[in-house]
Formats: C-alpha cells, structure tokens, sequence
C-alpha cells in the first residue's frame, strides 16, 4: 500500500497541475511542477510521459492537439470528470500518508 | 455498452497501432522543441539547444518503450512482432526447423487419425436426426438379433418407444440388364426411413404402407454410392425395372449420400422392404418366431430413459415367454449403443481404440520430450543472442514469451502438417474396401471435433515442450555467458535433457515391443491351423436362388455344376459348402443328446456350428477325416439323416472322440446318427474358443447358398478363367464370384491384419522419435564438446577413448530407457493378446528383435556425430576460437 501512494505522488502532482493550470502538455506540466516547488521537484521525462499515457488510458485525463502561444504542436492534457474524482481521492490519501510518515519521523 | 466500449478499445489497439506509435513520438518530439526553446530563450544558438534538449532527455527509445508499455495490453501486438522475430530465427536454421516440424507432424497426425476413428465409431453417433435417442433392442446375452414375429410384438405392444425398425443385412442379385451381380441389402422393415427421418435424395422410399403381406412390396431404394458406381448417377434410374433374383423390382428412389445404413461398419447397395423376405432370400424366417435374424432399432420417446425403456420391454418379454414357451422361453431385452451390430462390436472396437489412443498419446508425448530437450540445447546454444538481449535491457518475461512463441510456432506448423497429411490418409481409409465383395467401411472421415482436437494438441504440446530451457534462461547471467564464450561448463550431473531422452526412448522402447509382438502374433496366425487348407484352392461364391432356382431344383442343378466343374482338365477336387468357414456371417443350431426327451433350448448339449456339404467337401477343403466314412451321394432324402462332427462335438456331446461314431444325437426337428469325424478347426473368428461343428449332406439339408471348393493342378489364374467360362455356360444368368481362398480369408484376417498394420506404423513412429532423440542429444553433446575432444585428440587420445568420451552417456541412456521401455512393454502386450491372435510378450524373438532394434536405431541416430567427432581436427578447432 505505502509502495502505491509514494509512486503515485506523480500522479497526484500531474492530477493536482492540471486542475490548477485547465489543459497543459508535457513539458509545461514538467516545468510548473519544478517552477512551483522551487526546483525542489523534478520531474523526470521517463516518468512523466509513461505517466500520463496510463492515465489517459484509465480515462482520467484527456488529450488533445494543439498550438501552443509558440506557435508548437503539442499534445495537451486536461482532467476528466473521473480524473477530478481521482484527485481528490489521492489528496486525501496523501495527507493521510504524509500524517503517518511525520508521526513516524517524529517518535521518540 | 460496457462491453461494446472495451471491444472498440482492443479493436483499436489492434488496427491503429502504427498511427498511437507516430503520436507518441510526435509528442517526446515537441518535449525536446519546448525545452530547446527555453534555453535557446536563456541565451544558446538553436542548434546548441537542440542538441542539449536532446541529451537531456536521454534514452529517447527506452522511454518510447517504457511509455509505449504504460498504456498496456499489447499482447497482440507484441505477439505480431514474437511471431515475426520467431519465424525469422527458425527461417534462419531450417535444419533444425525442419526436424521439429516433420517430428510434430507425425506426431499429431497420429494423434489425429487416432481420434478420428474414436470420433467415427465411439463418440459419434449414427448419421441421422434424433440419434440420440436410437437404441439398439438385444437379447440380453448380447446377441442383437430377434426375430420377424417377436419384432412385430414388441412394436406394437412398447410404451416407450416412438417406433421401432428392423433390419437385416444379406446378399442379392440384382440385374439390371446385362448380367447378374451378387450385392449388398437391407432388408428393412416398412417404417425403417421415416421412423428414422430420412428424406430421399431422388424419387420416394417405400413405407409401412406399402406393406401388404408377403412379397407385397418390389420396390428397392439404392444407396446414392451405389446408384453413382452402377447407374452413372442417371436421374432417370428411379422408376425403372431391375431384376432382382430374378423378380421384377422397381427402383423407387435413392438415399441422400451421408445416409449409409444403420450400421457403421457397413454400407448396403440398397434396400428392400423385409416384407419381400422370400425373394430376397429364397426362403422367408417372418413367420418363424424361433429364428432370430433381425437387428431392431428403436426411437426412444421423449422423457422416456433407458432404463424405463428396458422395464417396458421386459414386461413385453414375460408375455412373450408366457404366450410362446416353445421358442421364446425366458427371454430377456437389453438396450444398447445402435451402429456397431447393436454393441457386439462395441467392445472390441472401444478396446481397441482405446489402446490405439493410448499410444499415440505416448508418441506425443515421446515427441514432446524429443522436441523439449532440443529446445533446451537450442536455447543453450543461443545463451550469447540472450545474454546479449538481456544485456540491451530485455526483460526475462519478454525473452521467455519469445522462445515460447517460437516454441508454439513450430507446434502449429507441426500441427497444421500433421492434419493435412491425416486428413490424406482419412480420406484413403474411408474409401478404403479392406475386404474384397464385402462393403465394409470405416466412417472416419475427419470433422470440426477433430481438428479442433489437434489444433488442442499442437498448442499444448508447444507449450509443453516450449517451458523446458525455462530454467536456463531464467537462471542465465548475461555478464557470464558473454565473457566465457561459448564453452558451457560440461556437467556430469543428470540434466532435465537426460531425464527427457531416457523417458522418450522408454516410450518407443514400449511402441516397438508392442508392434513387434503384434506382428509375431500375425505370422502366426497365418500359419495355425484352420481346419481347412486354403492355399491352392479356389472358392466359387453363389447363390442359386438369385438366378431362380428354387427347391428341387437346386440340388440337381449344385450336382451338374460340381460334375462340369471337376471335367475341367487339371481339377483334382471340387465340392461344395453352404459357406465357407471363416467367412463373413455364420449359422449354428442347438443339438440335444439322444436321450433328451424335450427339445427346449434349455435342455440342449451344445450349440453347434453347421455347414451343408457336397460329398468331397473334405477332400477338396483339406480337413481330415478321423474316423468313420465320409459322405456319399447316397446320403439323400430317402436314406436315414447322417451327419460327420469335428473332435469338439463328439467331445462335448458324446464325451469322448473315439466310440462316438455310429451314435445318434437329435436336432430340434430330426434325430441324427454320426457317421464320420472330422479334425477341429476355426469356424468364426480366428481368436474364438474351440466351437462343436458338424456337416449334413447337401441332399438331406439342401441349400441355395452355394460356396464351391476346388482344387486344380494348373495355377489359380488359370483355374478361374477356366472355372469362368465353365459357369457362364452352365447358366449365364447365375451371378457368381471366383476367388481364391487365401484371399477370402483376408476378412477373417482382416482385425488382426488392421491391428497390426496401425501398431506397426505407431511403433515405426517411436522408432524414427527415438532416432531423431538420440541424434539431437549425441550430435548436442558433439558440438558441445568438440574443442575438448579435438584437445584430446591432440594429446594422443585413441579413437575409442574419443567415442567414448563424446558418445558414451548417450549410450548409457539408450540402455536404460531401452530396458526400461522394454519392461512396461511385456507389461502392455498383455492386453494386446486380447486382438492380435496368439500374440504372446514371452516370445524370445520378440525380446532379441527388440533389443536389436533399439541397438540398431542407437547405432544409426549416433553415427553422423560419431563421424564428426572422430573427425575433429585440434588445429582448425583451437584456431577458431
């Protein structure tokens, strides 16, 4: 269970970029998440694409082609009605998890 | 619509793969162009920033992969591209392709003819509608006949069936114009295709309501092979005349070709209304409630089971017992499997295949372990092209799907080659006429169950065989195996291989004991005793009522046929007998000791086989005359009845051979005095315990079917175009077969010769498994060690000191599993004696031909390794490396 929710902080942090930022391709998402967190968090491509293809798939999120303001061809994602579920199911159980990981950090 | 939903993702997954593939790429491509902007934005030329993007971002197709995987379920896919890199490998070493191949085929072609004839004869049932619920009505000793009076009672008076049919298979002649030939019928009751429901394929089928008393009915029905050979598949042969025994018969129509009769092993020419019993036979048994000559079928009613059916008819019985004690005392119905003369085949045939099935089995199995152990050196061999994948970032999982695909592959190709050559060899046996005027056939052509079954078998087996080099390369460390090349550390230790190799060579140990028992048992058989000597005789098959003779008439007519035949220049003998023994169909009658007073069927001594002979019948058939006289042309009707009995007989009705001549015994109609005895011999079967027979004169019992013996000084080519033209100017309108007796002996052959030629080739296919076992795991072995060998051969080794080391744990195997196989063979033979006449597992030439098989086969599977070990030449090895 710990293995799941730690691995899926990624998603939880795609899910979370998304709903504040609308639609976003791949490297806006990867840079907002670094920009954010102060390049506390980076976010490796290897992930990040495997990623959000999954979630596609499992129909959180979907996708679309279009131009970005420079004028690119990008693929942008955005959240289903599913994917907001999602979102807030992960929230919680991130706080849950981040709870018991202080309660552990912090036994005396 | 959940489903609709997740169909048209796998449809999508399946057909629009290339065109997700270029968009996922599309997009890691933009991911490099957007960060090649930023730090073209922070300052760096376009091209700089291109390539730093690049680097960044790394291995580009390993994320491609990684991310092509996320999005899941690609087996079809993944499979194309297995199935593909798989046939490009085996393409690659078409030796060892072919081999697996031809192996597999033979294999599951085994297997597949195998199932065909259990699909054919036990599993499916007679070609008709409703066949499920078709009985066959038997007495209950097994026997499957009643007779004509008994069926009309049991017809009319059952709860439990919708109808009941009868049948009854016999001989006609039918002329349709030129000459007379002998053909096969049956007779059918009125009810028999609409009970059934079957539609004509031309023209009508005669019905209960053309019955009107005996001889009522001249109509025939042909069969659609039959009007195909003999009336050219000419529409218009329905409604002509034909001559049947010489009686006008009009052809009403014909059968739809799958129907072939009620009888699976046997296909009538046609059929004719059993109401016209007389005609067809000279004589009519409707009305004769002791002569049980009719097979019965019923049509169960719905809800009714077995088992009730079988309540309801014995009830029938009792009132049957009660009303007719003479003929009908206790008797009993029982139920069983329509199609195989109401199961008296059944036995035989289910044990038989049911042994068949077992063995090919077993070659399946031996082929599986072949191919399973050269799958393992194979993989052995390509432990670098894996150390290599897996090095490149390959998961174990995907190498392992891979060599199973290939492993299913080669089973397909196995498979699809094996069917297309049963399917070959099953059209040729279900044309196949085994026995010459007979029409036997065997309905084993192949269906949708069987090539299901081997497309079952071809799968399995590629699984079975594919898992074996599992281990190895789930054990396999790429740094290792690219580091110390190709010289696999040589293990003294039992491998799987071994294991694989003793257990295959055990299993055609068990095939080759098996067939050769069978084929000593064959030699034998054709060389016991009989009773009879037909080598050097010819038999001449008729039946006087079918050219219009009838009683007093066709003794006159046998005695001028013997006197023109025994003319003939270079004859030595000629007689005849109602039918020859060991022949199809056979007809035997109760006797009683003289001092029995009731001649019940309860009270009687002995049922005996009965033959009606010419005088010279034993002269001319080769039997020998014990004691007494042998029979006369004065035997007639005016001299008191005799009759000549084997050894069997006297024993069994007078107790001993020797003082029984002169005494009397009784039938149930005459009172009989022995006047002669005869050697013992086979009357039904090859296989049957000792039968009492006995030989009434001709003139005393006479009888229209007429089997004439003769014996001639000339060749027997000569013989029959002598005894041809003879005939055919005796009568031109007597249809009649010549053949010589050996050959009219292949159908009482024919069970034994079947079984064998089937455990033959079964043991042909173990042995030529074997062969190619041995090969693959010695020329493995070779080539494994042949810079060792070459090394020794450089230090001076002799040659046999190289054999030994190259060749001498296949050696030891071969004999352990030729031991082994040997001894679970003499286990199995025992249940071979059940069909194959004499067929004996003590036999010491079974056991040398055995052991100088597996030698020899050893021999020949290791000789091409031997030759390349002795070959190896130190200097090119060393230098290759």
């Amino acid at each position: 269970m710990a293995k799941n929710d730690l691995q899926g902080a990624l998603d939880l942090l795609i899910l979370k970029t998304l709903s504040q930022l609308g639609a976003m391709h791949g490297y806006g998402i990867a840079v907002h998440i670094e920009e954010v967190s102060d390049a506390l968090l980076t976010v490796e491509e290897g992930s990040l694409y495997p990623a959000l293809h999954r979630m596609e798939q499992s129909g959180w999120l979907r996708a679309e082609w279009a131009m970005t303001e420079s004028s690119r061809k990008a693929k942008f994602y955005s959240l289903t009605a599913a994917g907001k579920k999602q979102l807030a199911v992960r929230e919680k159980n991130w706080e849950q998890v981040v709870k018991g990981v202080q309660a552990i950090l912090r036994f005396a | 619509m959940r489903l609709l939903d997740s169909l048209r993702l796998i449809g999508g997954k399946l057909f629009r793969r290339p065109a997700t593939n270029g968009e996922m790429e599309e997009e890691l491509r933009s991911h490099i162009e957007h960060r090649a902007d930023d730090l073209e934005r922070a300052g760096v030329t376009r091209a700089e920033a291109q390539r730093r993007a690049r680097v960044e971002f790394g291995g580009y197709e390993h994320y491609r992969q990684e991310s092509y995987e996320a999005t899941g379920g690609h087996f079809f896919e993944r499979l194309r591209q297995d199935v593909r890199y798989g046939s490009r490998v085996l393409a690659k070493s078409p030796g060892f392709t072919v081999v697996a191949v031809v192996t597999l085929a033979l294999a599951i072609g085994a297997n597949a003819v195998v199932f065909s004839m259990l699909n054919g004869l036990v599993l499916r049932p007679l070609n008709v509608p409703r066949s499920q619920s078709l009985v066959a009505i038997g007495q209950r000793d097994g026997v499957p006949m009643q007779s004509y009076p008994d069926y009309l009672d049991l017809r009319e008076r059952n709860r439990s069936f919708d109808d009941v049919i009868a049948y009854q298979i016999t001989r006609a002649g039918l002329n349709t114009g030129r000459t007379a030939i002998p053909s096969w019928v049956y007779e059918a009751s009125g009810n028999y295709f609409d009970a059934l429901g079957i539609q004509p394929y031309l023209g009508r089928f005669f019905h209960r309501s053309d019955e009107h008393g005996e001889n009522s009915s001249p109509y025939i029905v042909l069969s659609y092979a039959y009007w195909l050979s003999h009336f050219d598949g000419d529409r218009a042969a329905v409604g002509r005349t034909i001559q049947l025994n010489k009686h006008p018969y009009t052809i009403l129509g014909v059968a739809p070709q799958e129907f072939r009769g009620t009888e699976l092993f046997f296909a009538p020419d046609f059929w004719v209304p059993m109401i016209d019993q007389e005609h067809v036979d000279g004589w009519s048994t409707l009305k004769s409630r002791g002569t049980r000559d009719a097979e019965l079928i019923g049509l169960l009613k719905t809800g009714v089971t077995p088992a009730q059916a079988t309540a309801d008819l014995n009830s029938v019985a009792v009132y049957l017992s009660k009303t007719y004690p003479k003929d009908d005392d206790r008797t009993s119905f029982k139920l069983a499997r329509p199609g195989l003369a109401g199961d008296m085949l059944g036995g035989p045939v289910r044990a038989f295949l049911g042994g068949l099935t077992a063995l090919a089995a077993l070659i399946l199995l031996a082929a599986c372990a072949n191919l399973g152990s050269l799958f393992a050196a194979r993989a052995a061999d390509r432990s670098k092209e894996i150390a290599l994948r897996l090095a490149l970032g390959s998961s174990r999982r995907r190498i392992l799907r891979q060599l199973l695909t290939e492993a299913v592959l080669v089973s397909l190709m196995g498979g699809a080659a094996g069917v297309l050559g049963s399917v070959l060899l099953l059209r040729w046996l279900s044309a196949w006429r085994p026995v010459p005027d007979f029409p036997i056939r065997l309905p084993v052509s192949p269906d949708a169950h069987v090539y299901g079954v081997a497309l079952l078998l071809a799968v399995a087996s590629g699984i079975l065989f594919g898992v074996v080099p599992v281990r190895q390369v789930l054990r396999a460390n790429p740094y290792e195996v690219v580091k110390a090349g190709s010289a696999a550390s040589t293990g003294r230790r039992m491998t799987v291989r071994d294991l694989l190799l003793v257990v295959q060579i055990a299993i055609c140990g068990v095939l080759v004991t098996s067939s050769l028992v069978a084929v000593r048992g064959l030699v034998r058989s054709l060389h016991s005793n009989f009773g009879f000597a037909p080598q050097g005789a010819v038999l001449v098959d008729t039946d006087l009522d079918m050219a219009g003779y009838s009683g007093d008439q066709v003794p006159v007519m046998q005695r001028r046929a013997i006197d023109a035949v025994a003319a003939i220049p270079g004859v030595t003998a000629a007689a005849i007998i109602d039918r020859s023994p060991l022949s199809l169909g056979w007809s035997s009658d109760v006797v009683f000791k003289d001092s029995t007073t009731d001649t019940k069927v309860s009270n009687a001594a002995a049922e005996a086989m009965k033959y009606c002979i010419s005088p010279g019948y034993f002269h001319a058939a080769g039997t020998i005359l014990l004691a007494g006289r042998p029979l006369t042309w004065h035997d007639d009707k005016a001299a008191p009845r005799v009759a000549i009995v084997n050894e069997e007989f006297a024993r069994k009705v007078f107790g001993s051979v020797r003082d029984a001549v002169g005494k009397y015994f009784k039938t149930v109609s005459a009172r009989i005095q022995v006047v002669g005895i005869v050697e013992n011999g086979k009357y039904k079967t090859l296989t049957e315990d000792q039968q009492p027979a006995m030989f009434f004169p001709v003139l005393q019992s006479p009888t229209s079917s007429t089997t004439m013996v003769v014996r001639s000084k000339d060749s027997p080519q000569q013989t029959v175009t002598a005894l041809n033209d003879t005939l055919r100017k005796l009568d031109p309108g007597l249809p009649f077969a010549i053949k010589t007796w050996p050959k009219e002996m292949d159908s009482a052959l024919f069970a034994s010769r079947a079984a064998t030629m089937s455990l033959g080739v079964l043991g042909l296919l173990g042995a030529m498994l074997a062969v190619t076992g041995i090969f693959g795991m010695a020329a493995y072995s070779v080539s494994k060690r042949l810079r060792e060998l070459g090394i020794r051969i450089a230090l001076g080794a002799q040659r046999s000191e190289v054999l030994r080391a190259a060749l001498g744990r296949a050696c030891r195997l071969l004999v352990f599993g030729s031991a082994v196989g040997l001894a679970l063979g003499l286990a199995a033979t025992r249940l071979l004696s059940l069909i194959v006449y004499q067929a004996s597992p003590r036999d010491p030439l079974v056991l040398c031909g055995v052991v100088l098989i597996m030698l020899l086969l050893g021999l020949v599977a290791a000789w091409i390794p031997a030759q390349r070990a002795l070959a190896a030449d130190p200097l090119m090895l060393l230098r290759e490396e």
